[in-house]
């Protein structure tokens, strides 16, 4: 590896874990889409910020992009307050016309200017490298700028993260018992709001608009079925994001491809088999797990049969193995295998095609009764 | 044939944005309410690499391909949204976000990597992200006009189903309308919409023009049909404001911005000044209401009053009333008032006593709220 590749690669690894950080609350909170809104509106801040300085590269802009983004999260909640429009309304309203209205000033105003719209949108990682984009001080190489706030922004994030943890935790999963105890969630929802934008708008410029909601959704959300702790989450969260960053880096470079794309696909096809295939939230396992809890239920409800019909007189047309399907309602081929099932296990013997139940087979059938008449 | 405008090329410009914001506005109207305003945004942004993989797979630019490649990434995403939501703990909002930008971040990844192959033509991704109106053919016209139809002719068949699955599902359910087929045919024409909209006004345009029209037409009326007219004449109007606004000026603008914009001014106005729910109006409402209030309790309190030092025909002051009303510096104007009424009288000089009038308007009113509390 050479060194500008070592860079990017930090870089994007970086990058992805200040979005993941945050994305976790988002998550939480049901405010993913939030991060839709503030990476598109973003733009205006930049716009603005530019015209006012003339300068591209400013740090009014980020402190303008960052503007932009907490206004536009008032305005959603402004618009929410006043009952007549629901959050996902107030969200496809505010963006869009925020966002055209910076493409306008843009298209109107910036002829003779490098404000590049492609770049805004899918960033610029490979530049990275650049010489003109290092951080040098005294004479000596610090590496890449964006690097260097990259993980400035890391640490506002988890220093945040970590001085609020018990506020953050308790306004996440409680808010009004967060209220009861007299401390407002608002105040924690600022901050979060605050931090995001920050780190929309400084992601921005590395992976571009529309990626930054990847890296704060996709980890987050696959974290979320990893685990039930919060602590844990954050973790897996962050080891997520950056598997996708340093995965997605080497398959863009493969196929000669955008960096930012295919870190984004990578997170997807993270989350995608996570899905699948999470120990205990994964689709696999839930099935696997009904499938269970299914075959034991019929086996016990099979024993249950058993003991009403034993030493009556219809005991040989009831539990008569070839007949036994029409009296439980069950598919033929299913009742078989259960009462396979309950031969192989010992809970019932085969004479002359009538199962009989043995000594265990009764106390199961008994104890799933008496289960059944405490649960009523 | 839409050649009688002064702008060449004009007539079809304005022709299909007029067109397409009334579709946009029409289904527009069923997402909003089904909740899934964002549903547009995910969709939209996700067909990037079915136009992609659909370009590179029959080797063309022509619009019918790259339409069909879009739709069915389009349906594929909107499955994804729903199926995550469905069968994981994972919410709506953040299986909207991932869908949202996975999709697109693939379809960027292909189209980075169609680019640098030296046979392949530029697909344009500022082209599929702000769209070109101005370039609107008649062609295009007429493509749309053969997406629009058939969509609205399903709105109109179906309406009686998608009604009933968009303000009560469970009811829906229980009548043995197949509620299921129908959402999907909902989010197919969502579809639909979408990628015959992609290339005039974007993918970030094409979200608000779902949900801004449908916004703006439920401040004005509380009937569906009405709703969805409504929202695409307003779709319609703000796509043809657009069209001649942004080609007004000597340099061109972009189209799908000025539409954007103008369906927001709509969208405002109507939040602000519709009857019966706009913010002005409510808070008129809630003004006037709190002054009949204050007139009551003032009244109220002198009727007490006049009760409990009973058989003195004596009045009480205003200071006195000022003592017991929650709004004190409102009660000279309330008295004032009330005194023209004629349920207030002034038996000596600053002292008031309540008239039989008052006293049976009270009694009516009071019965009248013993009658809603029932």
């Amino acid at each position: 590896m050479t060194q500008a590749q070592i860079e990017i690669q930090l870089l994007a690894m970086a990058t992805a874990v200040a979005c993941s950080l945050c994305g976790v609350f988002l998550v939480l909170r049901r405010m993913s889409l939030l991060s839709d809104a503030i990476s598109h509106t973003v733009l205006i801040g930049i716009v603005i910020a530019f015209f006012l300085t003339g300068d591209m590269a400013s740090p009014w802009l980020l402190v303008g992009a960052t503007m932009a983004g907490v206004f536009t999260v008032l305005l959603v909640e402004g618009l929410q307050k006043t009952g007549v429009v629901r959050e996902d309304a107030a969200i496809g309203l505010v963006f869009p016309a925020l966002f055209s209205v910076a493409v306008l000033l843009i298209s109107i105003y910036s002829k003779n200017v490098h404000l590049d719209m492609d770049a805004v949108l899918v960033g610029k990682i490979a530049l990275t490298p650049l010489p003109s984009r290092r951080l040098e001080f005294g004479g000596y190489d610090f590496g890449p700028k964006s690097l260097a706030l990259m993980i400035a922004i890391i640490f506002v994030n988890l220093g945040f993260i970590i001085v609020f943890f018990k506020e953050l935790k308790v306004s996440t999963f409680d808010p009004a018992f967060s209220k009861a105890i007299g401390f407002n969630p608002y105040w924690i929802h600022l901050g979060l709001v605050l931090s995001v934008s920050t780190t929309a708008v400084a992601s921005f410029d590395a992976v571009g608009s529309i990626l930054v909601v990847a890296l704060m959704a996709a980890p987050a959300a696959t974290a979320y079925l990893l685990t039930d702790k919060l602590s844990i989450m954050l973790v897996w969260s962050c080891i997520i994001g950056m598997l996708s960053a340093v995965l997605g880096y080497w398959f863009a470079h493969f196929l000669d491809a955008s960096i930012a794309g295919s870190m984004a696909t990578v997170a997807g096809i993270i989350f995608g088999l996570t899905f699948f295939f999470a120990p205990e939230r994964g689709l696999f396992s839930v099935w696997q797990r009904a499938k269970i809890r299914d075959r034991k239920f019929k086996l016990a409800l099979l024993l249950v049969h058993l003991t009403q019909h034993e030493g009556t007189i219809r005991e040989l047309e009831e539990c008569n193995i070839e007949s036994l399907h029409l009296h439980l309602r069950w598919d033929e081929y299913e009742t078989r295998s259960v009462a396979f099932e309950a031969v192989e296990t010992f809970c019932a013997s085969q004479e002359n095609k009538v199962l009989r139940l043995t000594p265990k087979g009764r106390i199961i059938a008994l104890e799933s009764l008496q289960l059944g008449t405490n649960l009523s | 044939m839409f050649e009688s405008l002064s702008v060449p090329g004009l007539g079809s410009v304005v022709a299909g944005t007029a067109l397409l914001g009334f579709l946009c506005g029409t289904l527009g109207t069923f997402a909003v309410l089904r909740k899934q305003s964002l549903m547009g945004d995910a969709i939209s942004h996700a067909c990037l690499p079915g136009l992609i993989l659909a370009f590179l797979l029959f080797n063309s630019k022509e619009s019918w391909a790259l339409m069909l490649g879009a739709a069915i990434s389009g349906t594929l995403a909107a499955m994804v949204v729903l199926g995550i939501s469905r069968f994981s703990r994972v919410k709506e909002d953040s299986s909207l976000a991932i869908t949202l930008s996975v999709f697109f971040g693939f379809g960027l990844m292909l189209l980075t990597w169609v680019q640098r192959r030296p046979d392949a033509a530029q697909a344009g991704l500022a082209r599929f992200l702000f769209g070109q109106a101005a370039t609107l053919l008649d062609r295009d016209v007429w493509l749309l006009a053969a997406i629009a139809i058939p969509c609205l002719l399903t709105v109109f068949i179906f309406w009686k189903q998608f009604q009933l699955v968009c303000f009560d599902r469970s009811f829906a359910q229980s009548l043995g309308i197949p509620v299921f087929f129908i959402e999907v045919l909902l989010s197919l024409l969502l579809v639909m919409v979408i990628v015959a909209g992609l290339e005039t006004v974007g993918v970030v345009l094409m979200s608000a023009l779902l949900v801004a029209p449908a916004v703006a037409a439920r401040q004005w009326t509380n009937r569906l049909e009405i709703m969805a007219i409504l929202a695409g004449v307003f779709g319609a109007f703000s796509g043809i404001a657009g069209a001649f606004l942004s080609n007004m000026g000597k340099t061109s603008i972009p189209t799908g911005p000025v539409i954007v914009l103008f369906i927001t001014l709509i969208v405002l106005l109507s939040i602000l000044f519709a009857p019966a729910r706009g913010i002005v109006w409510l808070q008129f409402q809630h003004w006037r209401d709190s002054k009949i209030l204050h007139l009551d309790s003032v009244l109220s309190n002198l009727l007490n009053l006049a009760k409990e030092h009973s058989g003195k025909q004596n009045g009480h002051s205003m200071a006195m009333l000022k003592g017991i009303s929650s709004n004190p510096s409102g009660v000279p104007r309330s008295v004032q008032k009330l005194l023209e009424m004629g349920l207030v009288s002034e038996v000596d000089k600053g002292l008031y006593i309540p008239t039989s009038k008052g006293a049976e308007y009270l009694i009516e009113k009071t019965s009248h709220m013993g009658a809603l509390s029932k």
